[in-house]
C-alpha cells in the first residue's frame, strides 16, 4: 500500500496583522494576520524546518531515496536547492534530487509523481516567501511556510493516510505571472482565471473520483489550495451541498503561502481528520491536481498547523518591510560579512548543514565545531560524531550587540550549554531582546545568515523553545 | 618543564610613546619613525646602532620590511610578530629573550597600529576564508557577556553592577585626562556613563576602549649593560604568555566570570618574579582594559582581589590613581587609546615613567617606593584569548 507517512506544515514565529498595513498605508489591509517568515528565513530554511518535523514521525531519514523542493522563490537561478536541503537532513547520498519548479504548481506535481513512484519513501518538500508590492494583494493575502510530505510504501513505516487515487488536468492560459527576482506579481483580470480553475477543478475532480470508484458523498473533507480566495468555488459550492467539509484555507490566520500550500493545506487536512475518513487535497495552480486519500489510525507528529496558527508573535509593519526589502533601511557602519569558502563550506558540511559536532569518546566531552583532539584529556583523533540539531541547550549567558553587521540589526547573541552536554556560542533568533534571559531554554534552527557576492550562506541559530519565552515570569 | 623566567637579566633602557589618536596626518611609518626616533634619541642612539629589531603590528602591515623600510634598516633581523591584540606585548617579549640568549646586545620592538584608515569605527578583523559559520560580533559585545555571567553568580544587582562598570571608566577617564599623550582627555562621572546608550549588552560606547592610532618603543639591552645607557634602567622581572586552547567556547563549565589565560600567566609571572602578595607588593599595574568588564575580573584573575569581591574593591576606590593599588594610572585602553599593536608597550611605557618617578604630578601615584609594577596585556575574547603578564622593577635583585 502507497501513501503518506510523514507531513508537516511548518509556520514561521512572526505574524503581520493585516490592520497594520492600512495604518500605514492608508489602504485596506484586510483583517486578520499573515504569517511572515523571518530575516533570516528563505524558502530554503522553511523547507528543512518542514522536513525536520515531519521526519519526527520515526522514519528512518536513511530510507529516503529522493528528495523534491518546490519554492516560487528560488534561492539561486544556476543552482539547485534541493541539495542544501539533503545536506541540512543529513540524507544517504544516493539520494536523487529534485527542484520542482520555479511555480506555483511544483509541490503538487511533486506529491502526484511520488505517490505514483516506485522509490520506497519520497520527501516531497516545499518553502515559499510570498512578496508583493506594499499594499497590494500579494502581500497582505500571501504568507511564508514549509511544508513536507513524506510519501512512502507501508512497509517503511506506518502510513497515516493511504492513497486512493486522483487526477490533473492541465490547460494554458495566463493567469499571473512574475519575473525571477521580482517583487511584484501580476495577475489578469481576476474572474478570467477563477473561471479557468473553476473548470479545471471540476474536470480533474470528477476523473479522481472515477479514479477511485467513489462519489462525492464518500469524502469526508476536502483542502483546495489556490492562488485566489474563489478559484474552485463552484466545486467547493458543490461539495458543500454533499455534506462535504471545505477546510478553511487559512487565509485569515497564515495567508496564501504559494507552492508550500498544498502540503500545508494537507497538513491541516491530515491533523482535522478521523481513521477511515477519505479525504482529498485539490491543488490549482496552471491546472488541477486531485489526491484522494483515507486517513489511517496512526498518530501524526506535532505540532499541528492549528497549534503552530495560535503561537505567532507580532511584527510591526515597517519591520516586515525592511525585511522583505520593499523597504530599504540603513545597515551599521560596519564592514559587511565576507563570502564563505566553498571549499571549506564543502569540506565541513556535516558540521555547518547537519549541525553534528564530535564526542570524545573517553570523557564524553562534546566539542561544536567538530575537533580532532579533545580539550578534555587531549586525545587524539579518538571521537565519535555527536549530531546537535535535535538536542535543546539553555542559556548560560547573552548579549545584544546594536553595532555588529547584521540584515536586522541587533544582533541577540547567548552562550548556549546543551542539555546533554556540550556548548557553542550562538546567535538568537525569533525572540525579542527583552525576553532573553540566562536559563532560557532553546532548540537549534536551520537558517540563513546571510548574503554575499551571490552566496546563501546558512547555518543554525538558536530560538527559544516555542512557549518557552514568558513562561518564567508567569511562574 | 617549566617556566624559570629571566628575571633581572634584561633590562629597559630607553622608551618612546606617540600620542594615541585620530592621526588622519601620519601614516604607519610616520608612528614607526616618530616612537623609535624618541626611544633612540633619549640615550643618542641611531637606528644603526640596534642590533636586532620586533615589530608588533596586528593588521597595520606584513613582514619585518613593515618597519625596515620606513627606517631603511640595513643588514639586520627585523621580525614581525602579531599576537591579537597582546602583540605589544610579544614583540618586547621575543626582544628580550634575545638579549637574555646573549645573541644580541642591544634590540629595539616597536608596536605600531593604524587602524583609522579602515573607513569603520572600532577595530575589524580582516577575514580568513571559512566556511561561515562564524559569527562576527563585535568585541564589545564579546566582553559584554562577563556582565549577566558575574551578576548571576555573584548575586550583584545588574544596576549595581552597571554602576560598577562606570565607576571603572571614570576612574580611567580620570587618569587619562591628565595624560598628555591619551586619546580622551575628559574626566566623566558615573551618572553621564550611565546615562549613555547601550550599545553591547548593558555596555555603553564609554565602556568601551578608545580606537586609535599610535606607536611605541622600547629599546632593551643585557641588565650590566644597563647603565652604559641610563642611571634608572628597569629591569625584567617576568615575562609569561599563555595562548588558550578555546575550550571556554566549548566547556560548559567555563562561566564567563573568569579569564583562566590571565589566571595562569599572572601565576607564572609572580612565580618568576618571587611575589606573593601582588596587592600589597606591587606599585601599579596597567592591565588590559579593553572594556570595562574586562578590567573587572582582570582584578581577580591578576589576585588583586578575591573572587566575587572585585565590584566591590572598585567601588571602594583600591584601583584609584592614589588606592592601595593604582591601576591603569595613564587612562588604560579606556582613555589613552587603543593602537594594538603598540598597546602593550603603552602599558609598560607608564611603569617606565612612574617607575622613574616621571610621571606628571598630577597623575603621579604614591606607591612607587614599592618599586615594582605589572602589565597586563590580552587579546581575542572571553572563553578564547591570549594573555601577557610582564613585571618589572626599578631595581636589580
Amino acid at each position: 500500500m502507497r501513501g503518506i507517512i510523514g507531513v508537516s506544515g511548518h509556520l514561521p514565529h512572526w505574524r503581520l496583522d493585516r490592520s497594520d498595513i492600512a495604518a500605514v498605508l492608508g489602504s485596506k489591509g484586510g483583517a486578520g494576520t499573515r504569517a511572515v517568515a523571518s530575516y533570516d528565513e528563505d524558502p530554503v530554511t522553511l523547507g528543512v524546518a518542514a522536513a525536520r518535523a515531519a521526519l519526527r514521525c520515526g522514519v528512518d531519514p536513511g530510507s529516503v531515496e529522493s528528495l523534491s523542493f518546490a519554492t516560487t522563490a528560488s534561492v539561486y537561478a544556476e543552482k539547485s536547492a534541493a541539495p542544501l536541503l539533503h545536506a541540512a537532513l543529513r540524507l544517504p547520498s544516493r539520494v536523487a534530487t529534485l527542484d520542482a519548479g520555479p511555480g506555483l504548481r511544483g509541490a503538487a506535481s511533486a506529491l502526484r509523481n511520488a505517490l505514483r513512484s516506485t522509490d520506497p519513501l519520497v520527501a516531497v518538500i516545499a518553502g515559499d516567501v510570498r512578496t508583493g508590492l506594499a499594499g497590494s494583494t500579494d502581500e497582505s493575502g500571501g504568507g511564508d511556510a514549509g511544508s513536507a510530505v513524506l510519501v512512502g510504501d507501508d512497509d517503511v513505516a506506518p502510513l497515516v493516510a493511504e492513497h486512493l487515487g486522483g487526477a490533473s488536468a492541465t490547460h494554458e492560459f495566463l493567469d499571473r505571472w512574475r519575473a525571477p527576482g521580482e517583487l511584484r506579481v501580476h495577475a489578469w483580470e481576476e474572474r478570467f482565471g477563477q473561471q479557468r480553475y473553476d473548470e479545471l477543478a471540476l474536470d480533474g475532480w470528477d476523473r479522481a473520483l472515477g479514479d477511485c470508484g467513489l462519489s462525492d458523498s464518500d469524502v469526508a473533507r476536502v483542502a483546495v489550495s489556490s492562488p485566489h480566495p474563489r478559484a474552485g468555488a463552484g466545486l467547493a459550492k458543490r461539495l458543500g451541498a454533499s455534506g462535504v467539509e471545505v477546510t478553511d484555507r487559512l487565509d485569515r490566520s497564515v495567508g496564501f503561502t504559494g507552492a508550500a500550500h498544498p502540503g500545508l493545506l494537507l497538513a491541516d487536512l491530515l491533523e482535522r481528520s478521523a481513521a477511515g475518513e477519505v479525504v482529498a487535497l485539490v491543488s490549482l495552480a496552471d491546472g488541477a491536481d486531485v489526491t484522494l486519500l483515507r486517513r489511517t489510525d496512526t498518530a501524526l507528529a506535532g505540532p499541528s498547523v492549528a497549534e503552530q496558527v495560535g503561537l505567532g508573535r507580532p511584527l510591526p509593519y515597517g519591520k516586515y518591510l525592511a525585511w522583505r526589502g520593499v523597504l530599504p533601511v540603513q545597515p551599521p557602519n560596519r564592514p559587511e560579512p565576507a563570502r564563505m569558502s566553498a571549499a571549506a563550506a564543502e569540506r565541513r558540511g556535516e558540521w555547518k548543514y547537519g549541525f553534528v559536532g564530535t564526542r570524545d569518546r573517553s570523557s564524553g566531552a562534546v566539542h561544536l565545531p567538530p575537533a580532532r583532539v579533545s580539550y578534555r584529556g587531549q586525545a587524539v583523533d579518538d571521537m565519535d560524531a555527536a549530531p546537535m540539531a535535535d538536542h535543546r541547550a539553555t542559556v548560560a549567558t547573552f548579549t545584544v550587540d546594536s553595532l555588529a553587521y547584521s540584515p536586522s540589526p541587533p544582533v541577540v547573541f547567548a552562550v548556549c550549554d546543551f542539555d546533554d552536554g556540550g556548548r557553542l556560542p550562538l546567535e538568537l533568533t525569533d525572540v525579542a531582546a527583552a525576553d532573553v534571559h540566562i536559563g532560557l531554554p532553546v532548540e537549534m534552527t536551520f537558517r540563513r545568515i546571510g548574503t554575499a557576492d551571490g552566496i546563501a550562506n546558512y547555518f543554525w541559530k538558536a530560538r527559544p523553545v516555542p512557549g518557552a519565552v514568558g513562561v518564567e515570569e508567569a511562574d | 618543564m617549566g617556566s624559570h623566567g629571566i628575571a633581572d637579566r634584561v633590562a629597559i633602557v630607553s622608551m618612546g610613546c606617540t600620542t594615541f589618536r585620530e592621526h588622519w596626518d601620519r601614516g604607519v611609518d610616520d608612528l614607526a619613525i616618530d616612537a623609535t626616533v624618541e626611544a633612540l634619541d633619549a640615550i643618542g642612539l641611531r637606528p644603526a646602532d640596534i642590533d636586532a629589531w620586533w615589530l608588533g603590528t596586528a593588521q597595520s602591515g606584513m613582514s619585518g620590511i613593515t618597519l625596515a623600510a620606513p627606517l631603511k634598516l640595513e643588514g639586520v633581523p627585523v621580525t614581525r610578530v602579531e599576537n591579537y591584540c597582546a602583540t605589544g606585548s610579544e614583540a618586547l617579549r621575543q626582544a628580550c629573550y634575545a638579549v637574555a640568549s646573549g645573541a644580541y646586545d642591544i634590540a629595539t620592538a616597536v608596536g605600531v597600529e593604524k587602524v583609522k584608515d579602515s573607513g569603520y569605527q572600532g577595530l575589524n578583523a580582516f577575514p580568513i576564508p571559512n566556511d561561515g559559520t562564524q559569527r562576527t560580533l563585535t568585541a564589545a559585545a564579546m566582553f559584554s557577556l562577563v556582565a549577566p555571567a558575574y551578576a548571576e553568580k555573584y548575586d550583584v544587582d545588574p544596576h549595581e553592577l552597571r554602576r560598577t562598570l562606570a565607576r571603572i571608566a571614570s576612574k580611567n577617564h580620570s587618569n587619562g585626562a591628565r595624560n598628555p599623550r591619551a586619546q580622551f582627555r575628559r574626566e566623566m562621572d558615573v551618572d553621564a556613563i550611565c546615562a549613555m546608550p547601550e550599545v553591547a549588552g548593558m555596555l555603553s560606547v564609554f565602556d568601551c576602549a578608545g580606537v586609535a592610532d599610535g606607536a611605541a618603543s622600547v629599546v632593551v639591552v643585557r641588565a650590566e649593560d644597563a647603565h652604559r645607557y641610563t642611571d634608572s634602567p628597569i629591569y625584567v622581572k617576568a615575562l609569561s604568555f599563555v595562548a588558550g586552547n578555546g575550550s571556554g567556547l566549548l566547556d560548559p563549565d567555563y562561566d564567563y566570570t573568569h579569564f583562566p589565560e590571565c589566571e595562569t600567566a599572572a601565576r607564572d609571572a609572580y612565580a618568576q618574579a618571587g611575589i606573593t602578595d601582588p596587592r600589597r607588593e606591587l606599585a601599579m599595574a596597567e592591565v588590559h582594559d579593553c572594556f570595562t568588564p574586562t578590567e573587572l575580573v582582570l582584578m581577580e584573575d591578576l589576585g588583586f582581589s578575591e573572587r566575587g569581591r572585585a565590584w566591590q574593591d572598585c567601588e571602594a576606590g583600591v584601583f584609584d590613581l592614589h588606592g592601595d593599588l593604582p591601576v591603569n594610572t595613564d587612562g588604560g585602553l579606556k582613555s589613552f587609546g587603543h593602537p594594538v599593536g603598540a598597546s602593550g608597550l603603552r602599558m609598560l611605557f607608564e611603569c617606565w615613567l612612574q617607575l622613574r618617578g616621571e610621571a606628571p604630578e598630577d597623575r603621579r601615584i604614591l606607591t612607587a617606593d614599592r618599586g615594582l609594577a605589572l602589565t597586563h596585556n590580552l587579546g581575542g575574547y572571553p572563553g578564547e584569548m591570549v594573555s601577557f603578564v610582564g613585571i618589572w622593577g626599578s631595581e636589580r635583585g
